[in-house]
């Protein structure tokens, strides 16, 4: 017997308050949780810190001014290597960054999902990591090396959003494409989290869908599930479609110009998840 | 397929494959378009035992063509994102980045131009760069040589120079390593008493001035600079029928 976790858009972006940290999954613009991110786009919520391996689910809430502090270690839509909004947003001082390297990223959000305070690695010495995060500590090795380290401090998350292939209505997830990014992390470095799916199936179905290690995010991970098809639309969400290549570039295009913004908000943004799919098919 | 001399491109190919012709069993990480064309083109001829990706989560051991949608992939290895770090910080990586700001240690940036607060220019962002440069060897590709990119001092260090895993101490830069920069114009290396950069040699059709007046800062230079080798022809059919069948590669750097 599985239970039945099934919420709407509306009651993820509820449980998001101003000045949350928030954690979006996926990895550049590759399957991110983009109609949540639309509706935290149209809901009243501000002063966000987003941590994410950065994709157009920050520039899009940069631009939409819903954040205060990003947390990054590179934020791009891939096949454009720059994110036009979160440039235009960094370049005008609208938001802050902490710098960090992408391997630091993950032992922040394991140092959280184990609850221990920090996790020690070589990554970070000599660079400017330490020097643009001033509040970064080393820590010295107890054992005879007495090797100093940096101690990469948990990165806690007060709600973690995610998108994968299909789901079950008790919020098993699971995914299709050949990598699980850091998603099961985010989830297990937040005490709220949230899944969208492309489709929700029964349990039953899982196995014939992929193997049991697709199968990675569990129950003990998720509070609510939502079916949201082509939900990751405008990225790649492989087998289920691909990145529309046309479509990011008319996102691109809208960073251009105030006007170029309001048109594409007008548009895409200020609209129902339905209408936003309509949209896009027109 | 392509033929006649040699292209400026395939020179920096085969000066790329040479990065990684002696580096043994290690996952060679070459990213850009030239980088990859020089990686696939080392383990294809004179270094079979490199592993390499995809470009994206798995490794395979077939030579993959560059720009080519779906090739046929003879897989040995699931790799994502997150095993990447575990073959990094394990020291058995040999990456070949690129940086929009490089000086004479070899300090590389690509995280942002000026203020923290408002950067002039907002570029990738840390990436992995201080991880990669502080447990492994790195190597850099610049495809267009000039003194916006070779600086004085960069605004941010991304990637960690000499100086700096100097000023470390022999424990904690223990594994810090540059390899070589590859450019449009000539091969760098830090083979010197201080592992300041030095001109290692200049491409066909270049001299030494323009090396030297496309670089914000003194480069060592001993002696006459050699040429950089042609590619063989083994390696150029590699290139033009194999590797590169669209000719990316001289997308990227034209021939002059």
């Amino acid at each position: 017997m599985v239970p039945d976790k099934r919420v709407t858009i509306d009651d993820i972006t509820a449980e998001v308050r101003d000045g949350m940290t928030i954690g979006i999954g996926g990895w550049g613009s590759r399957r991110k949780p983009m109609a949540l991110v639309r509706a935290l786009c149209r809901s009243s919520v501000k002063d966000l810190r987003v941590v994410s391996y950065g994709g157009p689910d920050v520039g899009l809430l940069c631009r939409a001014g819903k954040v205060r502090e990003v947390v990054y270690a590179f934020v791009s839509l891939d096949s454009i290597a720059l994110e036009p909004h979160f440039r235009n947003a960094r370049q005008t001082g609208a938001v802050t960054t902490m710098e960090l390297d992408e391997g630091m990223f993950l032992l922040g959000l394991q140092a959280a999902a184990w609850r221990v305070p920090f996790l020690p690695t070589r990554v970070g010495l000599g660079s400017d990591v330490m020097r643009l995060n001033p509040s970064l500590r080393t820590v010295t090795s107890p054992y005879a090396d007495r090797e100093d380290l940096v101690a990469m401090p948990a990165l806690h998350l007060d709600v973690a959003l995610i998108h994968m292939h299909r789901g079950d209505r008790g919020g098993t997830g699971q995914y299709l494409n050949v990598d699980p990014y850091f998603d099961d992390l985010m989830c297990m470095a937040a005490p709220r989290r949230f899944m969208s799916v492309e489709r929700i199936v029964e349990t039953e179905q899982f196995l014939a869908e992929g193997p049991a290690q697709s199968v990675r995010i569990n129950r003990l991970m998720t509070d609510g599930v939502v079916e949201t098809p082509h939900g990751a639309h405008f990225t790649e969400c492989v087998p289920d479609y691909p990145r529309d290549e046309a479509f990011q570039r008319a996102y691109t295009a809208s960073a251009r110009s105030d006007e170029a913004w309001e048109e594409f908000r007008a548009r895409y943004i200020d609209v129902t998840e339905a209408e936003y799919q309509q949209a896009v098919n027109a | 397929m392509r033929d006649g001399a040699p292209t400026r491109a395939e020179v920096c190919a085969a000066a790329i494959a040479d990065c990684f012709a002696r580096d043994g069993e290690i996952l060679a990480n070459p990213i850009g378009t030239l980088p990859v064309i020089g990686g696939r083109l080392a383990k294809a001829t004179v270094a079979p035992e490199l592993v390499m990706t995809d470009g994206e989560a798995l490794l395979v051991e077939n030579i993959i063509p560059v720009g080519v949608e779906n090739p046929e992939k003879v897989v040995a290895g699931w790799n994502p994102y997150r095993a990447m770090f575990d073959v990094v910080w394990s020291g058995r990586r040999h990456v070949m980045m690129g940086a929009s700001q490089l000086d004479k240690f070899g300090n590389q940036n690509f995280a942002f131009i000026g203020s923290h607060a408002a950067p002039r220019t907002q570029l990738l962002g840390m990436r992995g760069a201080p991880g990669n440069t502080i447990n492994d060897v790195t190597s850099y590709w610049i495809p267009a040589h000039t003194t916006r990119v070779f600086v004085p001092t960069v605004d941010v260090v991304s990637g960690v120079g000499y100086d700096r895993a100097r000023d470390l101490g022999p424990v904690a830069g223990r594994f810090h390593h540059l390899g070589r920069v590859v450019t449009n114009l000539c091969v760098l290396d830090f083979e010197t008493p201080d592992n300041r950069m030095r001109l290692r040699s200049v491409h066909p059709g270049v001299s030494v001035d323009d090396v030297v007046g496309a670089t914000g800062f003194e480069l060592a230079i001993d002696g006459d600079v050699p040429e950089s080798r042609l590619p063989t022809d083994e390696e150029l059919d590699w290139i033009r029928a194999r590797i590169d069948p669209n000719g990316l590669g001289e997308e990227e750097v034209p021939n002059p």
